[in-house]
């Protein structure tokens, strides 16, 4: 194994962490091929840490727009009706949600 | 009535309606005819708006009569189904929205629907637009037209396959690195990906923000100008659209291209490119330069970087924009683990297939503490790099003309197993979404049967240029009047 693979060979742990943070579920066979996939996607990144980016501003917009703003004026929202139409659960006119005020695990 | 209605561009499809040679409802009705006769081979459409479009066409048809018509009106199209249409299912291709109906319609469909064309029903697509082959739709498969055994690329694979298949005069695709431009190269028919942020993006169901962009699929070059004229322009509900005056596409189509000047960026030609796909694009140059075009070889070193820097922020941004899907306001829900914080995690497990998966678990991992500044950060710089490069080159040149896709469609199966093979299908058209600049894929050749395309990129705004450039080519050729044999 070559340095560069060493760093990016993630741990079975690390994966659960990272599904953690994001809340996607995964089967302990899921998990073991994200480990394989995610690990090899990871070595192709090593050439960057290669590219001398010092000085170099990061781009996060490609065609220079700065921020946007309207002008304060209220317009109409959409109806409520057509906001909770595709809710999975309702209740009058709010979305129905489970219990937060739980711990988290 | 012309014979075989399907396969008119949109432009003689205009003239004929204009001249009452056809009605939109008989074009209308060719088009859904078509749709039952060749969909069990191809599967473009996930759903298919059948009274609704007889019903617009109708509409078209009164308007054509009052003389209100615009060159769209009553033109039978689709849309990839991550553009919202208000009343009609727009699923993503993914679990998570299969029975997701919005409220409202995405701008290019208003827009559309202003012009009088006639939805006849929603694209195919690799879920949430993530891949390159349309296999990820966890909806349906996709064959090529030329060759169903193979893919019709993606990730806007259905509406590629439906244009090239005369199931849709012309379909609307999203680009986010190259997903426009890819399945048209490999069905044979054109797409464009326009300067980021002159297409609204309301409604479109987002993927990567700083990279998505919506563009026409077309057969012709002259028929994506149009697409463009009614789609392109400011919207105050997208605030990275740009603020400018849209030209008239068609209007300097037909000026010519002497003195054009060519650039021939040699790192594109060393990323794996298969020999006759190269030959086919070199061909296609060497037309360029028949037409009066001065074709010099450019160099952009940084070409190869631009897949890390890709699969580094395209990840990154997803992560972020499907955090939404939390099975409370839309969308797939589960209801059955015991808590709040277990039906998150099962709502997503469920409702995301693997290639989803992966990338918001990369992007998240890209974004995490300890990695932001290696990962993303890195990234955000490297794509500095690659902008200026390209800015500095089109000081220089007027386009660069490249391979749409390193080899023509592949398998189904083919490249599946393995996520970075299937990422090098990108290769080639990655950097203009990095930089934000357009680019337009024309077909320019077979090999064994199947479509080469030819990508040409400009600098911001060039949309007029590729398109005289494109609709040139296509007057000197003939590639774009071959269907396949379905």
């Amino acid at each position: 194994m070559t340095s560069g693979q060493e760093h990016t060979r993630l741990g079975i742990e690390d994966v659960r962490h990272i599904a953690r943070l994001c809340h996607v579920g995964l089967t302990d066979e899921e998990a073991e091929r994200m480990r394989d996939q995610l690990s090899h996607i990871l070595e192709q990144f090593q050439d960057l840490a290669a590219i001398d980016t010092t000085g170099v501003e990061a781009t996060d917009q490609a065609v220079g727009l700065d921020s946007v703003m309207r002008k304060d004026v209220p317009v109409p929202s959409m109806p409520v009706e057509d906001v909770l139409a595709n809710a999975p659960r309702r209740e009058g006119d709010y979305f129905r949600v489970r219990a937060v005020m739980e711990e988290s695990p | 009535m012309p014979a075989n209605l399907h396969y008119l561009t949109v432009k003689e499809m205009t003239q004929a309606l204009q001249r009452r040679e056809v009605s939109s409802v008989e074009l209308t009705q060719a088009h859904l005819e078509r749709i039952v006769a060749v969909e069990p081979q191809v599967g473009a459409y996930v759903t298919v708006t059948e009274a609704e479009a007889k019903e617009q066409a109708r509409q078209a048809d009164m308007r054509i009569a009052a003389g209100s018509a615009g060159p769209l009106t009553g033109i039978p199209m689709q849309l990839k189904d991550n553009m919202s249409t208000n009343g009609v299912r727009t699923t993503c291709s993914s679990r998570m929205l299969e029975q997701y109906v919005p409220r409202y319609d995405a701008t290019v469909a208003a827009r559309l629907k202003g012009a009088g064309a006639v939805l006849l029903g929603k694209g195919n697509m690799d879920e949430f637009a993530m891949g390159s082959s349309t296999e990820n739709s966890a909806l349906q498969i996709t064959g090529n037209p030329w060759d169903t055994s193979r893919v019709p690329g993606g990730s806007s694979g259905g509406p590629a396959a439906a244009v090239a298949a005369g199931q849709a005069a012309f379909s609307l695709g999203s680009d986010t690195g190259g997903s426009i431009r890819q399945p048209a190269a490999l069905c044979g028919i054109v797409g464009v990906k326009p300067t980021y942020g002159l297409v609204s993006r309301y409604g479109l169901i987002a993927f990567a923000s700083s990279l998505d962009q919506i563009g026409p699929i077309t057969r012709t070059v002259q028929d994506a100008a149009v697409v463009m004229n009614a789609v392109a322009g400011h919207d105050p509900m997208d605030s990275t659209s740009i603020n400018q005056l849209i030209p008239d596409y068609t209007a300097d189509l037909d000026r010519g291209i002497k003195g054009l000047r060519v650039g021939l960026p040699r790192e594109y030609f060393e990323v794996g490119i298969d020999p006759e796909v190269e030959a086919s694009v070199r061909e296609a140059v060497a037309t360029l330069e028949a037409q009066g075009a001065i074709v010099e070889e450019v160099s952009l070193p940084h070409t190869q970087d631009a897949l890390a820097v890709y699969y580094i922020i395209a990840p990154s941004e997803c992560s972020a924009n499907l955090a939404r899907y939390d099975g409370v306001k839309f969308g797939y829900s589960d209801q059955n683990a015991p808590s709040l914080w277990e039906s998150l995690d099962a709502t997503r497990q469920f409702g995301f297939g693997p290639e989803v998966k992966r990338r918001i678990l990369l992007g998240t991992y890209a974004l995490s503490a300890g990695y932001y500044d290696a990962f993303y950060k890195k990234a955000q710089q490297v794509r500095t790099l690659i902008r200026r490069e390209l800015e500095e080159v089109f000081t220089r040149v007027d386009v660069l003309a490249t391979p749409t896709s390193p080899t023509v469609a592949f398998k189904h199966g083919e490249r599946t197993d393995d996520p970075v093979q299937m990422y090098l299908s990108d290769i080639c058209t990655l950097p203009t979404n990095i930089s934000g600049i357009p680019a337009i894929s024309v077909p320019c050749g077979f090999t064994d049967g199947l479509p080469v395309g030819l990508q040409l990129m400009g600098p911001h705004l060039s949309e007029a240029t590729l398109f005289r450039t494109g609709h040139a080519y296509q007057q000197a050729t003939d590639w774009h009047t071959n269907h396949p044999m379905l």
